[in-house]
């Protein structure tokens, strides 16, 4: 591991700036960082070497010639193969689109290309973002930088693999149900799944539309507060994209403190079901906050018991119609019928069988039941319901406190095969702690404190909705307790890297 | 059983749903062109391919389109409504649903009045209007028919794919009797009229602008519970329109009768037989899984642009019949035939140009339709109104007669100029030499002695027989009232 990928991105932003390296040889130390891991990690389903140091290269021009810049360009960033690259294969993690090239390009990428940062490459998710271990894709599992026997978390799992293996100094993941936030705690790494509305989805292949959201992942606070500066903003083709004007984060991570701030735990996520190793860390962290000044509560969120279950009819609900254009009619894999004939049915029928795994047939299926006529109102209809009154908890909760915290998932990172992995529905209970900001469109983020077992515990902040800048006051300061505590939970891995 | 039987037996129980294309400029959800005919899949974006990561952003003018058309039928405008998706795979529908409004459309409850040929007029209750986005269209390659049946292969073209389209449902319309195919096809044509005043479609039907799904059902009595009904899809002429319900109710009765039950199914119509065909069965089963769009925002059309809408609508067609038979005072009959004929937007001009309405009518019905129909033209296409309206004041000022006139209207259609130019460049104004006039009343006389017999005797229609000589004497130009009172003056009558 050279000196160049075990700096931050903002110090990597510091030494382009000041002439201290170039941006090809920061994008060149990552892409022989890569290359020299990816057997290990998998990280990436594809690799974009050549556009990387093309974009390199002229933004090391472009500041030669004095040009003015944004203060990421040149640093390197990967993105979830769930974001449309034009001319770069977008797979989603699919068998489906393993061969898709397309021909358009998305807001996100755009915003990346305009900041002139060299895209790595597109990293490994379940399919469709379907998934919390990466096991779920067409590509291979992604292995945790930690211990390659562990899960990385899902679906974001090669996005926070790439920032935890130091492949990458940023990662853009997407969060439906904790899809950022559950990575980054088992790597030990930042995810941040900004209010609904935050960032563009023009251009994220869909899987449940009310609730997916574009997260900034980094290896630290301040660089996720940098990227997702870069990434929100209004974009007029997301009908759901919101007016705000955004800023402020990173300097509301560097400059806050936690003194005065009244930090609510939320009582339906810190007690049953989380692993004791889980628990310590997270109350460890409560006193170190408290320490640091922050005033620490109590809060009561009844309806949080059921979001899980109002998840599971809507997620798959939406997902069972955003899917249905994969049909092998205009894109993608078509496959023909082995036997009988080949009609426009029968091609749909193969082509549906053949090019989606398991986990995303099961959800269809869910999906396409509860919106069944008849069942409707009793399973879409009430999980709307329950989808308010999670809204209106928060909303009482947040006037009671500025920022609710959990522990971000009950377990560190599972082993690959154990027999959790392996039993759908206690994979989905793994959500619980996640799941409630996206059905209430709120934003929150999780930060590594400190380690269970030798594996990172993430810890969950949310904050009301628009009020992002609320979740940098909180675990910037924070962050700083944590690592004059007990050190940077990611030095600890880059010590044992680097012993490798 | 025949149709007339069938309308004694049973009380007919017509549903309407019109799908009406709008003239936006682009797409209802994306900013390809929405143009007819270019290549196939040119007009067309990442969303309208249903492309992965593509998203709708509603069509603003779209939205305006379908506020008008649910104002223009007396609908009320949503406070708050929403798109929803339609599910069902189909290779036209590019992301496997449509983009449609469900149980909560822009526009509901409302009505339309419809007149039928001798004037009466029918209302037909509107249920619902609301927005939804068209399919592309498939090519079936290789049958025999052109039909899927038969078949290679089929070739999609997405560029109607997105089409904003605003859906009309009506209530079921009863207590039309006898006379259910001709209101049916009245009502469409109705329609028609409003799409055109409130310029928000061409609204060609040949162009499939505007399309017709036709719903019947058949009852013991008008007290009877609704029977089964059968919904006979794109039906796309007026006259087709009147046929398939006309088919349909004798189709549907011949069942009855013979104590079989009507199936629930969709039927097309065939142009060339004028009968339907089942399709396939309607029920229950069909289950489109609707939800709302998640990708769009609920839409709130503020009071204030809907108020300055409706203030905005144009006159629609029955309002403006209403107040030109007024102001007119022609006969309903006439007023029928000028609206049949599609000339009251013309004779309107005319009269505005200075033209009498008898006289506007005359020549538009009259001259003007028998040249255009030489021509297979419309009459419009031939003439404008202002060049009617002069010619009618070349006749009120003395200067042409009637067939003088019918010469000129010969010239102008000919591109020769304006009336005015026309008659001079002919040499067809009325004479105004009365020597000339006074020697030809004067030969007349001499030679028809027993003509002025009988004007002295009192006779005066008697004076029409001395005309044709004095007319063929000065080759037409003679002015028939000056003639007349030269005779009745040497007459001395």
């Amino acid at each position: 591991m050279t000196e160049l990928t075990n700096k931050s991105a903002l110090e990597l932003a510091a030494g382009l700036n000041s002439g201290e390296f170039s941006s090809v040889d920061v994008t060149q130390a990552h892409l022989d960082r890569i290359s020299a891991t990816e057997d290990d990690f998998n990280s990436f389903i594809t690799v974009t070497d050549e556009l990387a140091l093309e974009t390199a290269k002229a933004v090391d021009a472009k500041r030669s010639a004095g040009e003015d810049l944004h203060a990421l360009a040149g640093v390197p960033v990967a993105l979830k193969d769930l974001v449309v690259t034009e001319g770069t294969r977008t797979t989603a993690g699919s068998k489906m689109l393993e061969n898709w090239v397309p021909p358009y390009e998305s807001t996100v990428h755009n915003k990346v290309k305009a900041a002139g940062l060299p895209v790595l490459g597109k990293t490994n998710l379940d399919e469709f973002a379907m998934g919390s271990t990466t096991e779920h894709s067409a590509f291979g599992n992604t292995r945790n930088p930690w211990n390659l026997d562990h899960v990385p978390g899902g679906s974001s799992g090669g996005a926070a693999a790439a920032l935890a293996g130091f492949q990458a100094p940023l990662s853009v993941g997407t969060d439906t149900g904790g899809s950022v936030r559950q990575p980054a705690a088992f790597t030990g790494t930042v995810g941040v799944k900004p209010t609904y509305g935050s960032i563009s989805r023009f251009g994220i292949i869909a899987m449940a539309s009310s609730l997916d959201q574009v997260g900034p992942m980094g290896r630290n606070v301040a660089d996720a507060a940098a990227l997702h500066e870069l990434l929100a903003g209004h974009d007029p083709l997301d009908s759901t994209s919101l007016p705000d004007e955004v800023g402020g984060f990173l300097s509301a991570a560097q400059t806050s403190e936690l003194k005065g701030k009244k930090l609510g735990v939320i009582k339906q996520l810190a007690g049953e079901g989380y692993q004791d190793g889980v628990r310590t860390a997270f109350t460890a962290a409560l006193e170190t906050a408290a320490a640091a000044g922050a005033e620490i509560v109590e809060v009561d969120c009844p309806s949080i018991s059921y979001a899980l279950d109002a998840y599971y009819l809507i997620m798959p609900s939406e997902v069972s119609s955003n899917l249905a254009r994969y049909d092998g009619m205009r894109y993608g894999l078509r496959v023909e019928p082995e036997s009988g004939p080949v009609t426009a049915e029968t091609v749909m029928s193969a082509t549906r069988a053949a090019g989606f795994g398991d986990e995303v047939k099961r959800r269809i299926i869910l999906g396409t039941y509860a919106l069944s006529a008849g069942y409707y109102d009793a399973y879409y209809g009430s999980a709307q319901k329950i989808r308010t009154l999670v809204q209106n908890d928060f909303a009482k909760a947040f006037a009671a406190c500025d920022v609710l915290v959990s522990p971000t998932t009950p377990t560190t990172a599972l082993k690959f095969g154990a027999e959790k992995a392996a039993d759908p529905m206690a994979l989905y209970l793994g959500d619980v702690a996640t799941i409630p900001a996206n059905l209430a469109g709120i934003p929150g983020l999780s930060l590594p404190a400190g380690l269970a077992d030798g594996l990172p515990v993430g810890f969950q902040i949310l904050a009301p909705a628009r009020e992002d800048i609320k979740l940098y006051e909180v675990a910037g300061p924070l962050e700083a307790a944590l690592e004059s505590a007990g050190g940077r939970v990611l030095d600890t891995l880059a010590e044992g890297l680097n012993a490798k | 059983m025949k149709y007339e039987d069938a309308i004694k037996k049973y009380d007919p129980v017509i549903g309407i749903e019109v799908h009406v294309e709008l003239g936006t400029a682009t797409k209802m959800f994306d900013a390809a062109p929405n143009t007819f005919g270019g290549g196939p899949n040119t007009n067309v974006t990442p969303t309208s391919l249903g492309l992965p990561g593509s998203l709708p952003v509603v069509n603003e003018k779209g939205v305006e389109y379908a506020i008008k058309i649910g104002l223009a039928l007396g609908c009320e405008i949503a406070e708050t409504c929403r798109f929803a998706r339609k599910n069902y795979f189909y290779p036209d529908v590019p992301k496997d649903f449509q983009t449609s409004q469900s149980d909560e459309p822009i526009a509901a409850e409302g009505q339309v009045e419809v007149e039928l040929e001798d004037g009466t007029i029918v209302t037909v209750p509107v249920e619902r209007a609301h927005m939804e986005e068209d399919a592309g269209k498939n090519t079936h390659v290789g049958g025999a028919t052109g039909r899927i049946q038969g078949a290679d292969h089929s070739l999609v073209d997405y560029n109607r794919a997105g089409v904003p389209l605003v859906e009309i449902v009506t209530h079921p319309i009863t207590g039309t009797g006898e006379r259910a195919a001709e209101v049916a096809a009245a009502y469409v044509r109705t329609l028609r009229d409003i799409f055109r005043a409130l310029d928000v479609s061409e609204a060609r039907m040949e162009q499939g602008n505007v399309r017709a799904d036709v719903n019947v059902s058949l009852r013991e009595s008008p007290e009877a519970p609704l029977g089964t009904r059968t919904e006979t899809k794109n039906v796309n002429s007026f006259r087709s329109i009147e046929r398939a319900v006309r088919f349909e109710i004798a189709r549907q009765a011949t069942l009855l009768e013979a104590g079989e039950k009507v199936v629930q199914e969709t039927r097309h119509f065939h142009e060339e037989t004028g009968e339907t065909s089942s399709g396939r069965p309607k029920s229950d089963a069909d289950d489109y899984r609707y939800f709302p769009e998640p990708d769009l925002v609920p839409l709130q059309p503020s009071r204030e642009w809907v108020e300055e809408l409706r203030a905005s609508l144009p006159e629609l067609p029955a309002q403006k019949r209403r107040r030109l038979l007024g102001e007119w005072k022609f006969s309903d009959l006439e007023m029928r035939d000028i609206v049949n004929a599609g000339l009251l937007e013309a004779i309107e001009d005319t009269v505005t140009a200075g033209a009498k309405p008898a006289a506007a009518r005359k020549w538009w019905t009259g001259e003007v339709a028998r040249l255009a129909n030489q021509d297979d033209k419309h009459p419009t296409e031939i003439v404008t109104p202002a060049q009617v309206a002069g010619l009618v004041d070349l006749i009120n000022e003395g200067k042409l007669n009637d067939k003088l006139a019918k010469d000129v209207l010969t010239g102008v259609v000919a591109g020769e100029g304006e009336p005015a130019e026309v008659m001079k460049a002919r040499d067809l104004e009325i004479v105004e030499d009365t020597g000339a006039l006074e020697a030809a009343v004067e030969e007349a006389i001499a030679s028809n002695p027993d003509v002025v017999e009988k004007i002295k005797g009192g006779k005066m229609q008697a004076i029409g027989a001395l005309m044709g000589p004095i007319m063929k004497a000065t080759r037409g130009q003679a002015d028939a009232g000056k003639a007349k009172d030269l005779i009745l003056a040497k007459l001395g009558v």
